[in-house]
C-alpha cells in the first residue's frame, strides 16, 4: 500500500509544482499594462500594506469588510484621484486619519491606478454561462 | 540531554500554547466586532486597524500551534518515542518570540504584510525557523516506520504545504511579482487556499487518529476509503484555491481549473449523508465522551459548511456571495465548527482530561457545549443574512450608497456582536476547565516520568 500511496503522491506533487511554476512565470513574460508606473505601482503596494488598508476595503473584492472596495475607484466618475488625498488625511467613520508623506501618497495613487487599469471589479459586469461560469461583459 | 527538557511534554505545552492564543482571539474578535457598532470604538488607540489583526492572527495560531500540538501528541503515542529534544523547544522558543513581535507590532500599528498576516516579514523568519525544526523532528520520529496509517501521511503532507505555502506568500517582497498587480493578486489567494488546506490535512489527520483511538481499532486509519478521502482532500488543497478569484481578471484556465476541481467536494459531502445513520447509532454510544462529542459537532459544521462552500464555488453563485460577510461566515464557520471542534476534542483526549476525577465539572461543560453550538448558529446565520443582503444590493441595478448598505446590515450586526460575546463566554469556559486541570496535573511532563 505505501508504495502506491508515495506514487500517488509525489505525481500530484509533481502536477503542483508545474501549475504553480506556470503561474510564477507570468510576470516575466508579459509586460504590466499601461496608464501607470509599475514602479511606483509596486511601491504603492507596500503603502497600502504598511497602511492596513486591506483590514477594510477590498480589491475585486478581496479584504475586509467594513469599508468599500477600492479597485476601481480611479476611474469612478463620482469619486476619482482628488477624494483619496483629503479623505486618507482626515478619515471617515471607522477609518482612522493617517499621515503619509506625499511620497507614499503619490505611490499609492499609482498602486491605485494599476488596479484600475487591471479591470473592472463590479460583480454587475459579468455575465453566466450555461455551466454556471461568468465571464466579464466589458474587459478594461 | 537535560534531565528537564526530557520530561518536557512538547505535544501538551503546544496544545496549551493554543488554548492561550484561542482565548486572545476571541477577546480582540468580540472588541473588533463592537467596531460595526460604535464606529469609533477605541478608534485613536488600537481601532479595527489593529483589532482585526490582532484577532485574525491569534485564530491562526490558534489552529496551528494546536495543529503542532496534534502532531507531536500523536506521534508520541504512535511512535511511543519522545518529542522532548532540543529542536522542539527552539521551535516553541521561536513561535514565543515570533508572537510576541507580532502582536507588539500590531499594538504599534507597524504592519506591511497581506491579510492574515498583516505583520512585518521580518516576524515571518522566527516560524519558518521553527517550521523546519519541526519537519526535521517530524522526519526523525516516523522515519524507522512502515505502512503509515492514513493519518501520519496527512501530517506529513500538512507540514510539507504549510511551509511551501507560507515561503509561496512570501513572493510579493520581489517587486517584479508586485509590479503585476493580477498575478500577485492570483498568488496570494492560492497561498490562501493551500493554506487552509494544510492545516486541514493535518486537524483530519488527528480526528481520523481520535477516532481509532476511541473506538480502540485501527482500522479507520488503514481503510481503502480513508486513503482515498486523503487524495481527494490534497487534490483540493492543490487546485481548488481558484473559486477565491473568479472576478480576478486572471487567467480563464484558472477559474475552470478551481470551478471543477471544487465540484469534486460533493463526494465529501454525499458520504456524509450516507453516513449519516451509522453515525447516530455511534454518538449515542459515545456521547459522554467529550473528544468524541467535540468530534460528533465538528462533523455536523462540515455538512453545513461544506454543503453552503460547494455552492458558493459555482461562479453563477459566487458573485451573489463574494465580498460578502457569506465568506466571513465561511471563514468562521469552518475555523470555529470544523478546526476549534476538532482541536477541543483533542485537548479533551491528549491533556489527559479524566472524566470521573471531574465530576463536579461534567454538569457545567455540558451545558456549555450546547451554549456554545447554539451561539455558533446563531453567529453563522447572522453573518450569512448581512452577506445576503449585501449580495442582493452588490448585484443591483439601482444601488443605494455603501453607507445606507451598511446600515441596513445592522439588524443582522447585532445578532453577530451579542452570538460573538456568547461564543467567547462558552469557549473561554472550556478552555478555562482545560488549561486548570492541566495545570493541576502536570500534563507539561510526560506522565510516566
Ligand atoms: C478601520 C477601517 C478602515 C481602514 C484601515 C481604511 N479605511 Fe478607508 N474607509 C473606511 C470606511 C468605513 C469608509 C467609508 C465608507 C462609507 O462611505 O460609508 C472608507 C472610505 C474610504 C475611501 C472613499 C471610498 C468611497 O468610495 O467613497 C477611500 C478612497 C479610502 N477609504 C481609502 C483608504 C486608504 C487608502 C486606506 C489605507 C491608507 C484606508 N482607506 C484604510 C474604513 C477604513
Ligand atoms: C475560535 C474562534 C474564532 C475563530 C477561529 C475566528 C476566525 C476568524 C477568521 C479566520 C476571520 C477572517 C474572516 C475573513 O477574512 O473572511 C475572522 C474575522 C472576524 N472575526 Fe472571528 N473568529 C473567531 C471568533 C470570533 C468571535 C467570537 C467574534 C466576535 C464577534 C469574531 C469577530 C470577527 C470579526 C469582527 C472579524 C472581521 C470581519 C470583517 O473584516 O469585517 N470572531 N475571524
Amino acid at each position: 500500500m505505501n508504495i502506491k500511496v508515495s506514487t500517488i503522491f509525489i505525481l500530484l506533487c509533481g502536477v503542483f509544482l508545474i501549475y504553480s511554476f506556470s503561474i510564477y512565470i507570468i510576470p516575466f513574460k508579459e509586460k504590466a499594462a499601461v496608464g501607470f508606473d509599475p514602479g511606483q505601482a509596486a511601491f504603492g503596494r507596500l503603502v497600502w500594506q504598511k497602511h492596513n488598508c486591506q483590514s477594510c476595503h477590498q480589491l475585486y473584492g478581496l479584504g475586509g469588510y467594513l469599508g468599500p472596495d477600492l479597485t476601481n475607484i480611479i476611474s469612478n466618475p463620482q469619486k476619482g484621484e482628488v477624494v483619496i488625498a483629503p479623505l486618507v488625511k482626515y478619515g471617515v467613520k471607522q477609518m482612522p486619519a493617517f499621515d503619509l508623506t506625499d511620497y507614499e501618497l503619490s505611490v499609492l495613487i499609482q498602486f491605485l491606478k494599476s488596479t484600475d487599469a487591471s479591470g473592472i471589479s463590479d460583480p454587475r459586469n459579468f455575465i453566466k454561462d450555461n455551466f454556471g461560469m461568468i465571464n466579464e461583459h466589458e474587459i478594461k | 540531554m537535560n534531565m528537564k527538557l526530557s520530561k518536557l511534554n512538547f505535544g501538551s505545552l503546544f496544545l496549551l500554547f493554543a488554548l492561550k492564543m484561542l482565548l486572545f482571539g476571541l477577546v480582540f474578535g468580540v472588541l473588533a466586532s463592537l467596531s460595526y457598532v460604535y464606529p469609533e470604538f477605541l478608534k485613536d488607540k488600537l481601532g479595527f486597524i489593529s483589532l482585526r489583526p490582532l484577532h485574525v492572527s491569534s485564530a491562526m495560531f490558534w489552529i496551528i500551534l494546536g495543529a503542532t500540538g496534534c502532531i507531536y501528541s500523536g506521534l508520541q503515542i504512535y511512535t511511543g518515542t519522545s518529542a522532548s529534544n532540543q529542536r522542539s523547544k527552539w521551535q516553541f522558543i521561536l513561535w514565543t518570540v515570533a508572537i510576541i513581535g507580532i502582536f507588539f507590532s500590531y499594538f504599534l500599528k507597524d504592519f506591511g504584510g497581506r491579510e492574515y498576516w498583516e505583520f512585518n516579514p521580518i516576524w515571518a523568519l522566527p516560524i519558518v525557523m521553527a517550521w523546519i525544526l519541526f519537519i526535521s523532528n517530524f522526519i526523525t520520529m516516523v522515519k524507522g516506520f512502515k505502512q503509515w496509517p492514513v493519518y501520519v501521511w496527512m501530517w506529513l503532507t500538512g507540514i510539507i504545504f504549510f511551509l511551501f505555502t507560507f515561503l509561496e506568500n512570501y513572493l510579493w517582497i520581489f517587486p517584479i511579482f508586485r509590479s503585476h498587480f493580477v498575478t500577485d493578486m492570483t498568488i496570494q489567494w492560492k497561498v490562501n487556499g493551500s493554506l487552509v488546506g494544510s492545516w486541514n490535512q493535518i486537524l483530519y489527520g488527528t480526528a481520523f487518529f481520535l477516532m481509532d483511538r476511541i473506538e480502540n481499532s485501527k482500522s479507520t486509519g488503514r481503510s481503502k476509503l480513508a486513503f482515498f478521502m486523503f487524495f481527494l482532500g490534497l487534490f483540493n488543497l492543490m487546485f481548488n484555491w481558484g473559486h477565491h478569484i473568479y472576478t480576478l481578471p486572471t487567467e480563464k484556465y484558472i477559474r475552470y481549473i478551481g470551478y471543477w476541481v471544487s465540484m469534486t467536494e460533493w463526494v465529501f459531502f454525499i458520504r456524509i449523508i450516507y453516513e449519516w445513520k451509522k453515525n447516530i447509532t455511534t454518538i449515542q454510544k459515545n456521547y459522554h465522551h467529550f473528544p468524541y462529542r467535540f468530534l460528533m459537532a465538528s462533523e455536523i459544521w462540515v455538512f453545513l459548511n461544506m454543503g453552503q462552500a460547494i455552492l458558493m464555488s459555482i461562479p453563477a453563485i459566487n458573485i451573489f456571495t463574494h465580498g460578502t460577510h457569506v465568506t466571513v461566515a465561511h471563514a468562521m464557520g469552518t475555523t470555529i465548527g470544523i478546526n476549534s471542534m476538532i482541536l477541543l476534542a483533542a485537548c479533551f483526549e491528549f491533556l489527559n482530561f479524566n472524566l470521573e476525577k471531574h465530576a463536579r465539572k461534567i454538569k457545567t461543560l455540558n451545558i456549555t457545549f450546547w451554549f456554545l453550538q447554539s451561539f455558533l448558529l446563531l453567529f453563522w446565520l447572522a453573518l450569512n443574512g448581512a452577506g445576503i443582503r449585501k449580495g442582493i444590493w452588490q448585484m443591483s441595478v439601482n444601488q443605494s450608497s455603501y453607507s445606507q448598505m451598511m446600515e441596513s446590515l445592522n439588524p443582522f450586526i447585532s445578532v453577530f456582536v451579542v452570538s460573538g460575546a456568547g461564543l467567547l463566554i462558552s469557549f473561554s469556559i472550556i478552555a478555562f476547565v482545560l488549561i486548570k486541570s492541566s495545570i493541576s496535573r502536570n500534563v507539561i511532563y510526560h506522565q510516566d516520568s
